[in-house]
């Protein structure tokens, strides 16, 4: 079992480039933001108009075209139909925002906007980062001939990329959601470079331990729950921010409130399962490797303590007077668990699971 | 809870009052209101919500402070860095968190208020499969989703394809004088998810409970190279953790033999690769007297011997130095005793290997003769005039030892570590020291009153654990169960769908067939709502409203789904 010192030199550049290119997206994501905020008449005069900028900017080209569908009347009930009249961020759509999306394609055919295209150029390089970031760990799994989530440094980076695919796949569904890109991209180039600096273990074996394909199994699933539990505690951060009404010249382009806390809840239902089979999974490789299922190990503590807030989210979600707010901070102090057992346990707190460290 | 109003979707987990509370308080009076208040209390979404506030914060400490469960040593250690608080984190339980009662008094009483609450709510959900989708709201331009159309169709020909576009709802036809309405709902199975999820978690509690009860779990070391083991009694183990049921009177019986070990290092001295060809034998084995015969087994890290609902382990492994004394007399006495590593990573080892010296007849000569070999063992030595251990490879060993003559105080009635010398004692004088050398393989070393001690070699010892618990499978079948509990509850979305037929003209458009050669018309229109807190219903109307509605359509809205 040698490893391939092109490929690991190979896989440690890309991750550079891909840096370099999150970096650069975000620096495109923040001009569109920006831009869109400086370009009088292009929004309209409700605060939280439900539509993404991409119809927002669309809409004053065609006004005709949305009598038909539309999925916004502020007024609840809906005697007609209005287009934006005034009000908090009430109405919605991030269900119909999906179909805002398809709409909002069709008819952008003409000269885009400056902050149209410079939001897509950002989506674009971040899709290219993803292209890249993959590839590293691609090639670090190459260069070593093993699963690439055997220490700190890999499954950091791992964890970057769940995160990043999960808000481009979101944003696939709703493009609305693109002034989010910025604030999932800066955690994410933080991460990376902590990844690529305090973290970073040059491509070797790993131990008898965890040469398991519980490792893939385990590892993999935990690192996806994580990346998009990073999205939903963004959102749900957001989701405070625009509530509170702190920061609000920096706040006002975001999606409405909302928007944001839907967008937190449906990353987090989709996550929480997964997360749960990791930890099961990690249960039944315990019980192979170390003799037992289950041993309070500290980081399976702090594990389990992420599960209950996870719980106590979506318990929170069905509570009268929990539901918003309080549910937001739950989600946000689940992430704040999520990231303490990675860093935390693995580097101040001696366990079983130390030899995944640095 | 038949008539939801439309704009509040239920709570998806708990239900959080009860309909007819209210009708009953005046009744109420002294210890069974009090009773039925806390019952009530304890059951409700907000208490399960504190509770699991409370089961996080609780967990916490367990990975914050050391545990004895897990390391003995580090409490130790913690005890000495912080004297004043560590007696009282002991006394609140800190130390040993997931046996704490209040530990125990959080997960029971969260327990109590899941069943308070799941029970009523299976008996709700059955219920509420038995009864038709709830009749048509009256305005359906109130609700969430809402479409409206004229359509060239009679009521019937439009309420067949209704029927036939809804197949897979529960639907229900009903009149309105002339109009006809269809109620139709889906996602059931959502509620069935949460139900499974939450009974599961009580089943996967009782497999745990069982587990610790009729569990246990022991760890031994025994030599490679022939070593045997018996799971015959408690004091064959090094350790033993038991359930609370167990008394170790009757114990699984088994045998190990520990043929070989071999551990494969990376040049950088990280481990590559641990086995150990060990040969075992069943209860059925012993019992017929096949004790002769060893089944073969390659007992490997992530690999396991499963056997009766035992599993035998490789945890570790270490390094065995052989040491024979030669007395004066010449009496000889060969000692073999594990040491054990102090760095993981090149397996420098340390231990003390003792002897007492044979043929004395007194009783206080016998007891201040004993030897002791004690210090470290290098298995890849540096070579330098200050052993060090380089690789964990057993390569080039080498031992730094000091020899002791004195009171051990092996007969003193008090139990001592294996690995080292009681140190009292040397400061006191009861031993002295009476050599310090350092020894390769083969060399020996000649104390001042005629006695040598030579190193002959080193064995390798490994480190099983034996482990049995009854509950695990029960524990993985109801993980498994709550799994898909959980993921049915979270992906199924309950919706209901309504369809008000009103024929356009004629008196005789009743939801029935129309006349043969009418041109008929009839305005359609549809509503829906999504019961559950999930969005994502208005991509799914949209699709109906189309199949049903076609270019027709006029008026297509998502309200706020909330």
């Amino acid at each position: 079992m040698s490893v391939d010192p092109i490929l690991a030199l190979l896989s440690d550049r890309l991750l550079m480039a891909t840096v370099g290119v999150y970096v650069l997206a975000i620096a495109l994501l923040s001009a569109a933001y920006a831009a869109a905020r400086s370009i009088p008449g292009a929004r309209p005069a409700d605060a939280a108009a439900p539509a993404d900028t991409t119809a927002r900017t669309a809409l004053s080209h065609t006004p005709t075209v949305r009598t038909a569908l539309s999925h916004t009347p502020s007024v609840r009930t809906g005697r007609s139909y209005s287009e934006g009249a005034g009000g908090e961020a009430r109405s919605c759509s991030y269900s119909g925002g999906a179909g805002g999306g398809a709409r909002s394609r069709s008819y952008s055919g003409g000269a885009r906007s400056r902050p149209e295209r410079l939001g897509r150029m950002g989506v674009a390089l971040a899709a290219l980062g993803v292209g890249l970031h993959a590839g590293s760990l691609v090639a670090r799994g190459l260069a070593t001939g093993r699963w690439p989530l055997g220490n700190m440094y890999e499954f950091t980076s791992a964890i970057c990329l769940a995160a990043v695919v999960a808000w481009l796949v979101v944003l696939r569904r709703s493009p609305g959601l693109r002034p989010v890109g910025p604030f999932v991209l800066l955690p994410v180039v933080v991460l990376l470079f902590l990844a690529g600096t305090v973290l970073y273990a040059q491509a070797a074996p790993v131990q008898p331990a965890l040469q398991s394909y519980w490792l893939v199994v385990h590892v993999t699933t935990i690192c996806l729950s994580s990346g998009m539990l990073l999205v939903a505690g963004v959102a749900s951060l957001l989701y405070l921010l625009r509530r509170s009404g702190l920061g609000a010249g920096l706040a006002e382009r975001l999606p409405a409130a909302d928007v944001l806390d839907r967008l937190a809840y449906r990353v987090t239902i989709v996550a929480f399962p997964i997360y749960t089979f990791a930890v099961m999974a990690g249960a039944i490789w315990a019980e192979a490797a170390w003799g037992r299922f289950w041993g309070w190990d500290p980081k399976e503590t702090v594990a389990f303590v992420a599960w209950v807030v996870y719980a106590a989210y979506l318990h929170a979600r069905a509570t009268a007077g929990w539901r918003t707010g309080g549910a937001a901070w739950i989600n946000v102090a689940g992430f704040a668990v999520i990231a303490f057992n990675l860093f935390f346990i693995n580097m101040v707190v001696a366990g079983l699971h130390s030899y995944a460290g640095i | 809870m038949t008539t939801a109003p439309p704009s509040r979707p239920d709570s998806t987990t708990r239900r959080v009052e009860n309909d007819n509370s209210r009708e009953r308080k005046g009744q109420l009076a002294g210890g069974w209101g009090l009773a039925r208040n806390t019952w009530r209390g304890l059951t409700s979404m907000r208490t399960a919500l504190v509770l699991l506030f409370l089961l996080a914060l609780a967990a916490l400490p367990g990975a914050l402070v050391p545990q004895r469960a897990l390391n003995a040593r580090l409490v130790d250690q913690y005890f000495g860095d912080y004297p004043r608080l560590a007696p009282v984190l002991d006394q609140l339980g800190f130390f040993d968190v997931f046996a704490a009662p209040w530990f125990a008094a959080i997960y029971l009483l969260l327990m109590v208020s899941l069943v308070g609450c799941v029970l009523p709510r299976i008996r709700e959900h059955a219920r509420g499969l038995r009864a038709a989708p709830v009749a048509t709201p009256r305005n359906l331009g109130r609700l969430p989703h809402h479409a409206i159309a004229t359509l060239d169709a009679s009521v019937e020909e439009i309420a067949d394809r209704v029927r036939a576009r809804l197949s897979g709802w529960r639907q229900a036809r009903r009149s309105e004088g002339p109009a006809c309405t269809v109620s139709a709902e889906k996602g059931h199975l959502r509620e069935v998810g949460n139900l499974v999820f939450h009974l599961s978690l009580i089943g996967l509690l009782i497999g745990l409970a069982v587990g610790k009860l009729v569990g246990y779990e022991g760890q031994v070391i025994v030599m490679a190279g022939g070593g045997q083991f018996c799971n015959t009694g408690i004091l064959g183990y090094d350790s033993f953790r038991a359930g609370l049921r167990v008394d170790g009177t009757d114990l699984d019986p088994f045998c190990v033999r520990v043929d070989d070990f071999a551990a494969d290092y990376l040049p950088t001295g990280q481990a590559n690769a641990f086995r150990a060809d060990i040969g075992y034998q069943t209860a059925d084995d012993l019992d017929a007297g096949r004790v002769d015969r060893w089944r073969p087994y390659p007992l490997e890290v992530n690999s396991p011997l499963r056997l009766d609902g035992l599993r035998v382990y490789l945890l570790g492994h270490g390094y065995a130095p052989r040491f024979t004394v030669t007395f004066p007399d010449g009496e000889q006495r060969t000692g073999e005793t594990q040491w054990r590593p102090v760095d993981p990573a090149t397996l420098l080892s340390e231990g003390a290997t003792k002897f007492e010296r044979p043929g004395l007849v007194d009783d206080e000569q016998r007891r201040t003769s004993q030897l002791a070999v004690t210090g470290l063992l290098a298995p890849t030595s540096s070579g330098g005039k200050i052993v060090t251990s380089v690789f964990p490879e057993l390569r080039n060993p080498e031992v730094a030892v000091d020899v002791l003559r004195g009171d051990l105080g092996l007969d003193d009635g008090r139990g001592q570590s294996i690995f080292s010398v009681d140190r009292g004692r040397v400061e006191s004088g009861e031993l002295v020291a009476a050599a310090r050398v350092n020894l390769v393989p083969g060399a020996a070393v000649r104390l001042e009153d005629g006695t040598t001690v030579r190193f002959d070699g080193v064995r390798q010892w490994v480190s099983l654990q034996i482990s049995h618990d009854p509950g695990q499978l029960t524990v993985l079948g109801f993980a498994v169960l709550a799994l898909l509990g959980l993921a049915m509850s979270l992906s199924i979305r309950r919706r209901r769908f309504w369809v008000r037929l009103t024929p356009v003209d004629g008196p005789d458009g009743l939801c029935g067939p129309g006349g043969p050669d009418r041109q008929d018309r009839t305005v359609v229109e549809i509503g829906g709502l999504a019961r559950t807190d999930q969005a994502g219903y208005g991509e799914e109307f949209d699709r109906l409203a189309g199949d049903l509605l076609g270019s027709e359509l006029l008026d297509v809205r998502t309200n706020d789904e909330r």
